[in-house]
């Protein structure tokens, strides 16, 4: 491998890795507030890229479409909340799991529904399809170039937000013991649809921002679902760092198994966790004692 | 008491569909044995030792793939020969691969279960040399007739039903059932409860793939599909319907979706948003399950 082809795949692999995280972010916080592992979650970032596709089949503008189509999501994420989440709260993972599957399953069937299987592309907005020369012989399409720039400046965001405000204060506080903080009189309820609908709403856009990049087509959920799940094992389930980390792990570990490994393209990205597992159980970042 | 006289009772009257003579019957009961197989070994798991796998249909589908495997390449077709390899195989991936996520506890047991099932299904999927996403045809079935393989899978039902009773009567089933309760307290009475949970996890992932290997008997083919996540979690419901922490229970509610799916998908097309709204229900309104309803609150 040249060094500029190295170089290229080390910058998919980071951008594919930050696609991630806006993904398992969502999934880390879900668990790490709510306490609900949620399978669906693979089936917003699907709905999602439907959502890009069809709004920009309509609009005739990306752009357009995400800006209509993340407000969607951002219901979406209340809706769902408020109608299956909210009743898992108290019950045990045997629960979540199934019930969580079950909208996997009502979501797959919506999706056959409304938009068919066919596998749709979508077009790059033009002020972004050009390329960016990277050393002497390749090149690096500027909307993997937007996505990551995005995704850096969503993290950072997120970094800021539940550091520094307010709202994630009882964020934190909510997730390190929910009863006290609605003792203590604060509306925990309330806090959680707003983690769970922006981490819906994260998930959506991270499958608008890479409809272009990977076509659209049914089980682009399961997965980014599964693979997302890794990221959260390598991380430590609950940690926003360890999902950060473990993103860019699975991302650019991905990236060079396709290279390297194209028989097994995804054995790179379970050999890592496993070698995770064998270390730290926990994963990198997780809590050092068992929790819930 | 009653119960066994009832369980008895059926499992008579299935065995005596084979008198009939009649195909249909045979491939649909067949089938539905077959998931009764596959739930009550994943009971032992989720409902006796709390894990909740997600790795259940990769070790059924494994080997069913080892019987495609040992038939095409090597000219083995035998059941003396084929029953207890693909068995094997099966067993010995269940080691693997629960001797890695059994490191991980709580969600991340059933994180890094999915994780695994899904690498196993990509593996198959994306092979051409393992038959892609269009599976692999059983060369020579190890039995001929479809009424030997119902009758085999009918005394597997039977004897799995029997082993997994006797497995939880004796004091590692006992010893299993604590665990579930309390993990911290049996280790603290000195049990290496990892090592009891492995076990569970090889016997059930060995049971998982004679269901496997009955299926690709049944039918002489196999596909990636039946490997992926979502047949595990249709297991999961399965046992949920029935009612985990009880073998006849998740047997009945095998039989029972056997039914459900059948006549289901004569109604609608969309057949999937049927079963979908029943998960949704059977999690909402019957976490007991079926065997709940029976029970009635007599345990809690």
């Amino acid at each position: 491998m040249s060094l500029s082809l190295f170089a290229l795949q080390l910058v998919n692999g980071v951008e594919y890795g930050l696609l991630l995280f806006l993904v398992a972010s969502g999934l880390t916080l879900v668990f790490g507030v709510l306490g609900v592992l949620n399978f669906a979650h693979g089936s917003f970032y699907m709905l999602g890229a439907y959502l890009a596709w069809w709004l920009s089949e309509r609009t005739g503008s990306l752009a357009l479409a995400i800006l209509v189509g993340l407000p969607a999501m951002v219901l979406i994420g209340l809706l769902v909340e408020r109608l299956a989440i909210a009743r898992l709260y108290r019950r045990d993972h045997l629960s979540q799991v199934l019930l969580t599957y079950g909208l996997v399953l009502l979501f797959n069937e919506l999706q056959r529904a409304l938009w068919g299987n066919d596998v749709h592309g979508v077009a790059t907005p033009r002020a972004l399809s050009f390329t960016v020369p990277l050393g002497e012989a390749q090149t690096w399409p500027a909307w993997r170039a937007f996505t990551a720039l995005c995704c850096i400046a969503l993290a950072a965001a997120m970094r800021q937000l539940i550091l520094k405000t307010r709202f994630g204060m009882r964020v934190r506080a909510g997730a390190s013991n929910a009863e006290m903080v609605e003792a203590l009189g604060i509306d925990v309820r309330r806090v959680f649809s707003v983690v769970f609908s922006a981490g819906t709403a994260l998930a959506g856009l991270a499958g608008m921002l890479a409809a272009p990049l990977t076509t659209v087509y049914p089980g682009m959920g399961e997965s980014i679902l599964v693979l997302s799940f890794v990221v959260v094992v390598i991380g430590g389930i609950g940690s926003i760092k360890g999902a950060f980390l473990g993103a860019l792990l699975v991302g650019i570990a991905d990236t060079f198994g396709k290279v390297l490994l194209p028989g097994f393209a995804s054995a790179m990205v379970y050999a890592v966790m496993a070698a995770v597992l064998l270390w730290r159980p926990r994963g990198l970042l997780g809590p050092a004692f068992e929790g819930r | 008491m009653r119960r066994r006289a009832v369980l008895a009772v059926l499992a008579v009257g299935l065995g005596a569909v084979a008198l009939s003579g009649d195909r249909f019957w045979m491939q649909f009961l067949g089938k539905a044995m077959i998931g009764c197989i596959l739930a009550m070994s994943l009971d032992l798991l989720v409902g006796f030792s709390g894990l909740v796998s997600l790795a259940h249909s990769a070790f059924f589908g494994l080997a069913a793939y080892a019987l495609a495997g040992l038939t095409n390449q090597l000219g083995l077709v035998s059941p003396l020969l084929t029953l207890p390899l693909c068995v094997l195989a099966a067993g010995s991936a269940a080691l693997v691969i629960g001797w890695l996520s059994l490191r991980a506890t709580g969600v991340y047991f059933i994180m890094v279960t999915l994780a695994f099932t899904q690498m196993l299904f990509y593996l198959f999927n994306d092979s051409p040399a393992l038959g892609g996403s269009d599976g692999l045809y059983v060369a020579q079935r190890p039995v001929d007739s479809r009424l030997a393989a119902y009758a085999a899978i009918w005394a597997a039902t039977i004897l799995v039903y029997l082993l997994l009773a006797r497995i939880l009567r004796a004091p590692y089933g006992r010893t299993l059932e604590g665990i579930r309760d309390n993990e911290q307290r049996m280790r603290s009475l000195g049990y290496a409860t990892r090592r009891y949970k492995l076990v569970a996890f090889v016997i059930a992932g060995a049971l998982a793939g004679l269901a496997g290997y009955l299926d690709a008997t049944l039918y002489g083919f196999v596909n990636p599909a039946q490997l992926g996540w979502r047949q595990s979690g249709l297991v999961l419901v399965t046992v949920l319907l029935g009612g985990k922490g009880t073998l006849y229970g998740p047997a009945l509610g095998a039989l029972l979706l056997a039914f459900i799916e059948h006549y289901g998908e004569s109604v609608t097309e969309h057949w999937n948003a049927l079963i979908a709204a029943l998960v949704i229900a059977v999690v909402l309104f019957l976490p007991r399950g079926l065997a709940g309803l029976v029970q009635g609150s007599a345990r809690g």
